[in-house]
């Protein structure tokens, strides 16, 4: 996305809500951050065996109420079920908040996307039902997921927040597949040491005929 | 005293190795095991696999799932230090950032370099890779055929350990018995792979990767490898059971701290340190080939990076092994009264035919694959089979509108969940959240496929590197290099047919192709993607045209020698780095005979 849309967007968002402004607002964006602040990243060096924490190569961004959108979201996309547990659960909020504070193009280039794309939230909850997104019913908030989850279905004017949920689909997707309780979820066995890697089962080979 | 700084570095050494990769670490370990003094200097710092290596980290543990960003391109993990496409105050000019005249010059600041992270692929040029030009009239021939490499590729296969197979391929050769360790059994998606091949009658064979899938000989190589050298013997002995082998877990990408795979640090370097014969200094970019009165190279300059003065190091032989541009580069800069163009560069030759490899890849959805029960297909880190090239005889009958042929590097399986694993699924799941995405993402997790083709480039005049003409220097004040690209029409067809053969394979597996581009001018990789650049001193047999000689010895200066990927006149599809060893270990032994015989 570029500026230009960035900023029609943005405009288009916030006139959409002013009755609820204050209220619902503090989720929207102003223009100075829709960049993170400067920082170096980790450089082209870093202590690859140590662990690291969120926050400690560039300070963490979002608001206590973008935060809290970002838990909904994330957990209305990844839910707890019988397998395992919810996206915001496993620190998937985190990731996100790093995520659109990095120092890096890609990242850069999704803040502005993921910013507008709470405030657009929030400025439709505002205009259905006068809430912020997050204080929406469950009902209220997937009626309006389900409009915009898929971008090859989503009505011309919603094009821009569906593709802001397919990018947050896919940072959720990033964080929850990325921690122990994601692998536990697929039924990941490896990254173990072996002394003999034995290949494909050969009864499982069998099975899809392919010995 | 193993490591040095320009105060503890000997007044002279018998030859300086400039560069610590896989040249400069397989001409260091020749020359040491046999006897030599030799200084290797290494623009990078210093580097310790053993320690330094992230072995088992989760993706979770890493900054953004470990992704890859400008100052870690490959991921967080990725070994590389102080590396990429972009280095931080070294920078590069090229005449366009279009897609298919652009040049991207990736580079390692690490002792090792690039062999730290690399793919580990080791394949054998073919007899027909060593002379195309007599087969189909283009590019060049080198000075030496198959033949006179082959010792060399049982050498280095019998030293660093490379797994793989004898399946007698046309141009596709094989190794003589006791050189290769077994290859990784397959996993599922291999298998599907392989009979869906046969069926397109496309070869579907082990592929070939410096991995240990077992520990080496180590009474038998080592004796195999310096027959009447009883030290040099028992150091190789003593490293080789120092080597563990694969422990099928946690990506090659990120080095070995157990030493099974091949890097220069944990293979090259540690045996030819142990003979005492080595001195390392790290933090030594070189600039200067500096010449003596009597046209004979006396050492070199470089620029000490932790304290920023300018040094000198002196030898009787200069062997440069900085990989193929920056060694072009050393030695346009390497200007002197007789040498106004550059050192070596009588033939004006030198930054000539740059060559990468053509990379053009297609991944697909297989849903043969899908749902499939848990497995660890970790394996040796994918590359268990590959495709060689299988169309010799239509190419040659002029069936095909490209003159040179290419490899299929493919893989599938239910590799190590991460940030792209749940990612841009819409175009299967028609964009479900909640509970119907996890169900989706368990559905495809591990049904992706993916064919890489990896082919070969004609050298040509349009494809070059030069000092910069508008004089840019990078941040010690060393001119810098500019890149000229083009690919001819060999190159974008060949790209295009690998589209489409990668999309006939994937629907021959009932699956289907995220993205086919049939425009080969779009569909290949900009040069310098795959990493794969050599030229730029070629060797040959007429010193009119070519830099060096079959020995690699500059014909100019009879005792500078370069053993890298600048030598190669011609960049076969079978990635280059057995092949930069092969070429570095005979360059070595013919040295050693020369000072041997005070030739040197």
């Amino acid at each position: 996305m570029d500026r230009r849309t960035t900023i029609k967007w943005m405009l288009a968002a916030s006139a959409a809500w002013p009755a609820r402004r204050a209220a619902a607002g503090e989720a929207a964006p102003g223009a100075a951050l829709l960049r993170p602040p400067a920082a170096p990243g980790y450089g082209a060096d870093p202590d690859l065996v140590t662990s690291h924490k969120r926050g400690e190569f560039w300070p963490l961004t979002l608001s206590a109420a973008q935060r809290r959108l970002a838990a909904v979201l994330s957990d209305l996309i990844i839910p707890a079920d019988e397998h395992s547990p919810s996206a915001s659960s496993v620190g998937v909020v985190d990731f996100i908040d790093e995520w659109v504070s990095a120092p890096y193009p890609t990242q850069q280039r999704d803040r502005p996307i993921v910013l507008n794309g709470f405030a657009w939230l929030d400025a439709e909850g505002a205009r259905r039902a006068g809430k912020a997104f997050a204080d929406l019913e469950t009902a209220g908030q997937t009626a309006i997921c389900d409009e915009i989850a898929s971008a090859a279905r989503a009505q011309p004017e919603r094009r821009d927040a569906a593709r802001f949920f397919a990018l947050y689909r896919d940072l959720t997707a990033a964080a929850f597949y990325s921690s122990a309780a994601g692998r536990a979820d697929l039924g990941y066995i490896g990254n173990v040491p072996l002394t003999k890697f034995e290949g494909a089962p050969p009864e499982l080979l069998k099975k899809l005929n392919l010995i | 005293m193993p490591f040095v700084t320009p105060k503890s570095q000997q007044r002279t050494y018998d030859v300086i190795v400039v560069g610590s990769g896989a040249a400069g670490g397989q001409t260091a370990y020749t020359l040491c095991m046999e006897g030599a003094r030799v200084l290797m200097l290494e623009a990078g710092r210093r580097y310790r696999p053993e320690s330094e290596t992230p072995m088992f980290q989760t993706p979770d543990l890493a900054p953004l799932g470990g992704v890859g960003t400008p100052q870690k391109p490959f991921g967080f993990y990725d070994a590389t230090i102080d590396g990429g496409w972009q280095v931080p105050g070294e920078p590069y000019v090229r005449t366009t950032e279009d897609h298919g005249g652009r040049f991207d010059w990736w580079r390692a600041r690490m002792l090792g370099g690039r062999t730290n992270h690399w793919g580990r692929i080791s394949l054998r040029n073919g007899p027909y890779d060593l002379k195309p030009r007599s087969r189909d009239g283009l590019g060049f021939d080198w000075p030496i055929s198959y033949a006179d490499v082959a010792p060399y590729y049982d050498k280095v296969e019998l030293l660093i350990g490379v797994y793989g197979s004898n399946e007698g391929l046309e141009n596709t050769p094989n190794s003589p018995p006791g050189c290769l360790l077994p290859p990784p059994r397959p996993i599922v998606s291999d298998y599907l792979i392989a009979q869906r091949a046969r069926r397109l009658g496309i070869p579907a064979i082990p592929g070939h990767r410096a991995v240990l899938t077992r520990a080496l000989d180590h009474t038998r190589n080592p004796r195999r490898l310096h027959p009447d050298n009883g030290k040099a013997q028992k150091i190789l002995a003593a490293d080789m059971q120092s080597r563990a082998p694969c422990l099928w877990a946690t990506p090659c990408g990120r080095g070995c701290s157990i030493r099974a795979n091949y890097q220069s640090t944990t293979v090259h370097l540690p045996p030819a340190l142990a003979t005492g014969n080595l001195d390392i200094a790290t933090d030594a970019m070189v600039y200067e080939v500096t010449l003596g009165p009597d046209g004979h190279a006396t050492g070199v300059s470089f620029v000490d990076r932790t304290t920023g003065r300018h040094e000198h190091a002196s030898a009787r032989v200069v062997v440069l092994a900085a990989s193929a541009c920056e060694s072009a580069r050393i030695l346009l800069n390497s200007k002197s009264a007789h040498f106004p163009d550059g050192l070596a560069n009588s033939s004006g030759k030198v930054g000539r035919y740059l060559m990468d490899t053509v990379g053009s890849d297609v991944s697909g959805q297989v849903p043969l694959l899908e749902s499939l029960p848990p497995l660890n297909e970790d394996a040796a880190d994918g590359h268990q089979l590959y495709t060689p090239w299988w169309l010799y005889r239509e190419q040659l009958a002029g069936k095909l509108g490209f003159a040179r042929g290419y490899h299929i590097e493919f893989g599938g399986g239910k590799r190590m969940p991460g940030p792209g694993t749940g990612a841009g699924l819409e175009w299967l799941t028609g964009g479900s959240y909640g509970a119907k995405f996890k169900q989706d993402v368990r559905r495809y997790y591990g049904s992706f496929v993916y064919f890489s083709g990896r082919g070969e480039m004609i050298p040509n005049e349009n494809s070059y590197c030069e000092i910069d003409p508008g004089g840019v220097k990078d941040k010690w004040g060393i001119p810098v290099l500019r890149f000229h690209w083009k690919w001819s029409e060999h190159e974008t067809r060949q790209a295009a047919h690998m589209q489409r053969t990668f999309a006939d394979l994937i629907e021959a597996m009932g699956g289907k192709p995220e993205k086919v581009e049939t425009d080969g001018a779009k569909a290949i990789a900009p040069g310098g993607l795959i990493i794969h650049e050599v030229g730029g001193a070629i060797m040959g047999a007429d010193p009119r045209v070519s830099v060096t000689n079959q020995w690699c010895q500059t014909w100019d200066v009879p005792n500078l020698f370069v053993t890298d990927g600048a030598v190669f006149a011609s960049n076969a599809d079978k990635n280059p780095t057995l092949t930069i060893m092969a070429i570095a270990w005979r360059a070595s032994d013919h040295i050693l005979g020369r000072m041997r015989r005070k030739e040197l």
